[in-house]
């Protein structure tokens, strides 16, 4: 069923390396960390992902060494780590704003970590020169940080936490401090030298499309807790819960009780009628739960679609809603429709813009049908 | 336009006022005395008027009088040479002192809870708030032949007779640095707040042990705030005159001694000022030499 689903084939990578067990942290009474256990593959990008205080950060701060577990176990690679001190983990960070020492040149930041390891000078030498062709800033070797530029710095913090070879690599909102358009160019050369160095990685940020485009997982996490696991694909397509698929993206909810509980499909009713779903659910008749489509997965035109159009013939009838247009956002690409249904709700339905002329010509305040394909809803419980 | 370009001027002339005043307050409660002194002491102490012009015309004859006596003797007589230089080896011993003792105590109100950085900062200037000549001279009540420690040591049968703690140099080290350890403290105590935490991580996390962290990062980035304690322990510390006075001995003689004898015991005023001309420049040489120093190395960094 899921591999029907564009962009879940997540690749399987490796077996378990670092694993999070019933992982909690306290903070004067207040848990910020609440009972974690997440495992994840030898070389793979992980990302964390939720909102600020959610707990993401004091999970990373608990894997560099920096906070102490208040109980759970963190295991690297079969040995626990839980009790080793930051400087003895293998595990380097590259930290938001990137932390470079300011009195050391590049060089020397990169050399930092190696030359606290003890390494002759000649192997230290030819590392830093290595780390320097990687992150393509040899030029660059004599500045000292605040001569560089945002994104140079950010290349030469990561240089600096992957000059140690560490088993584990920690990124803390590795692009929060760049501009837009440097951040989507850097984007993808982070990743690039990750795979090349292959590396196991785990990142935390705030910014979804970050988390989506990078990593091969994603945690949502909220409260201190992790709500769902997977790969971004999955996720956005197959939301565990309310909260992940209002937090992923943009979704329509339309709130409803169980009516017909089959084994292939179900009905669900709500202010704007009976809406199907051809496929089972774990639930009872009378449930509340809330029906989920996305923007884009919704058509919008004036007449009502005809029986063609429709996936099934079961559907019939039902996933067709009415209502007026009240708002258009045109962004270029795509054009969004706020549109205020009969029964009292209001979705948004996203167009991609294929052809330079619209012809649908839709306006303001016109009457129109929305309606959708039932396999591309959701049922979603609080 | 034009009010715009009357408001420019106004505001570029304000600004001259503001950095003009101090500017011109330190002109005369500086250069000028200065000027004066250094007058005084190229003139000699029998009957010619010390500050009197010292270029002189008469009969076609345009003559610059410079009597440089005073300076020749000094750098002739051993005794000028040895105060200096006993002045300059206390005044640094006092300044390591105060630093060694006083970075600790820095580091630790910087590291503590936010909450109690101001208490703690207080109880640093504490002591201001009594008479800076009634400190230095509980001291003496402390460190007395008939005073606490020795009457202790006395009373526990550790020592058989007073051990001679007073004029000598522990007494006079002890003054120095008891007076001087806030200059040291509190712009070391700015410079160590302000650190970025996070770079002590940065180093934790690349395999630096705290003691390492603390050696290759905090004490690197807090350069500027030695330097700022060190100016203002040194600076002082070489014309100081009231704790030698009290707590030093025949053995520790500094330069302010020897100035209080030229001035108000001797009456030499011109051999006074000549002293005094020549502290300035031990003093001002070298600090002209380190803010050269610094400028050129902000130059570097800024190319």
């Amino acid at each position: 069923m899921t591999t029907e689903l564009h962009g879940i084939v997540a690749p399987e990578r490796g077996q378990p390396f670092l694993l999070l067990q019933n992982l909690v942290k306290n903070f004067d009474g207040v848990r910020a960390v609440d009972d974690v256990s997440v495992s994840i593959n030898k070389g793979e990008i992980f990302a964390l992902l939720g909102s600020s205080g959610c707990g993401k950060s004091t999970l990373l701060r608990m894997l560099a060494g920096f906070e102490t577990p208040t109980s759970g176990d963190i295991v690297l690679g079969g040995a626990s780590l839980v009790g080793t001190p930051a400087y003895r983990r293998p595990i380097n960070m590259m930290f938001q704003s990137y932390a470079l020492f300011p009195h050391l040149s590049v060089w020397d930041n990169i050399a930092f970590g190696l030359r606290r390891d003890g390494l002759p000078r000649a192997e230290v030498a030819e590392r830093v020169e290595r780390m320097l062709g990687l992150v393509q800033m040899q030029p660059f070797a004599r500045r000292k940080p605040h001569q560089l530029s945002g994104g140079q710095q950010q290349r030469v913090a990561l240089a600096r936490s992957l000059a140690k070879r560490p088993q584990l690599l920690l990124l803390d909102e590795p692009l929060g401090a760049l501009d837009k358009k440097l951040r989507e160019q850097t984007q993808s050369e982070l990743v690039n030298i990750i795979e090349q160095v292959g590396v196991t990685c785990v990142m935390v940020t705030h910014d979804q499309d970050e988390a989506m485009s990078m990593a091969s997982r994603v945690a949502v996490m909220s409260e201190g807790r992790i709500r769902q696991v997977g790969s971004p694909g999955e996720v956005y397509e197959t939301p565990s819960c309310v909260f992940v698929a209002d937090f992923i993206g943009n979704i329509n909810l339309f709130p409803g009780q169980v009516e017909v509980d089959e084994p292939d499909h179900v009905v669900v009713a709500c202010a704007e009628g009976p809406l199907y779903v051809p496929h089972g659910i774990s639930g009872t008749p009378g449930m509340p739960v809330q029906v989920g489509v996305r923007p884009e997965k919704m058509a919008l035109q004036a007449a009502p679609p005809g029986r063609h159009e429709r996936a099934s013939d079961a559907e019939h009838g039902h996933n067709c809603v009415e209502g007026t247009i009240t708002a258009i956002s045109y962004f270029g690409d795509q054009t969004h429709y706020a549109v205020q249904l009969a029964g009292g709700l209001a979705v948004r339905v996203s167009r991609t813009n294929a052809a330079r002329f619209d012809a649908a010509g839709l306006a303001r305040g016109q009457q129109v049908f929305v309606w959708w394909d039932g396999r591309d809803a959701v049922v979603l419980t609080n | 336009m034009n009010f715009l370009r009357r408001l420019h001027a106004a505001a570029a002339s304000g600004r001259r006022t503001v950095i003009g005043i101090p500017y011109l307050w330190l002109l005369l409660t500086f250069l000028l005395p200065f000027l004066i002194v250094a007058r005084i002491s190229v003139s000699d102490s029998e009957g010619e008027d010390p500050l009197g012009s010292i270029v002189s015309y008469a009969d076609g004859l345009l003559s610059l009088k410079i009597r440089l006596a005073n300076y020749l003797f000094i750098f002739n007589d051993e005794l000028y040479l040895y105060t200096y230089a006993s002045s300059i080896k206390y005044a640094l011993i006092t300044t390591v002192l105060c630093l060694l003792a006083g970075y600790p105590f820095a580091y630790f109100i910087a590291r503590a809870r936010t909450a109690a950085r101001p208490a703690l900062l207080m109880l640093v200037m504490l002591p201001f708030w009594t008479s800076f000549l009634l400190r230095i001279y509980a001291w003496k009540g402390i460190l007395d032949n008939q005073g606490i420690v020795n009457h202790l040591l006395l009373r526990l049968g550790w020592i058989d007779a007073p051990l001679p703690l007073m004029h000598t140099e522990f007494s006079l080290l002890i003054g120095m640095v008891y007076a001087y350890l806030p200059f040291m403290i509190l712009p070391l105590y700015a410079n160590l707040a302000k650190q970025d935490l996070r770079l002590i991580e940065a180093a934790t996390d690349l395999g630096a042990t705290p003691w390492q962290a603390f050696w290759r990062v905090t004490v690197p980035l807090s350069r500027s705030g030695i330097i700022a304690g060190a100016m203002l322990v040194f600076i002082p510390a070489i014309g100081e005159y009231v704790i030698p006075e009290l707590l030093g001995g025949p053995r520790t003689l500094m330069i302010g001694h020897v100035l209080w004898d030229e001035f108000f015991t001797n009456n030499d005023w011109p051999m006074a000022s000549a002293v005094t001309v020549v502290v300035v420049l031990l003093i001002l040489v070298p600090m002209t030499m380190f803010n050269q120093y610094q400028a050129a190395q902000a130059q570097r960094s800024k190319a």
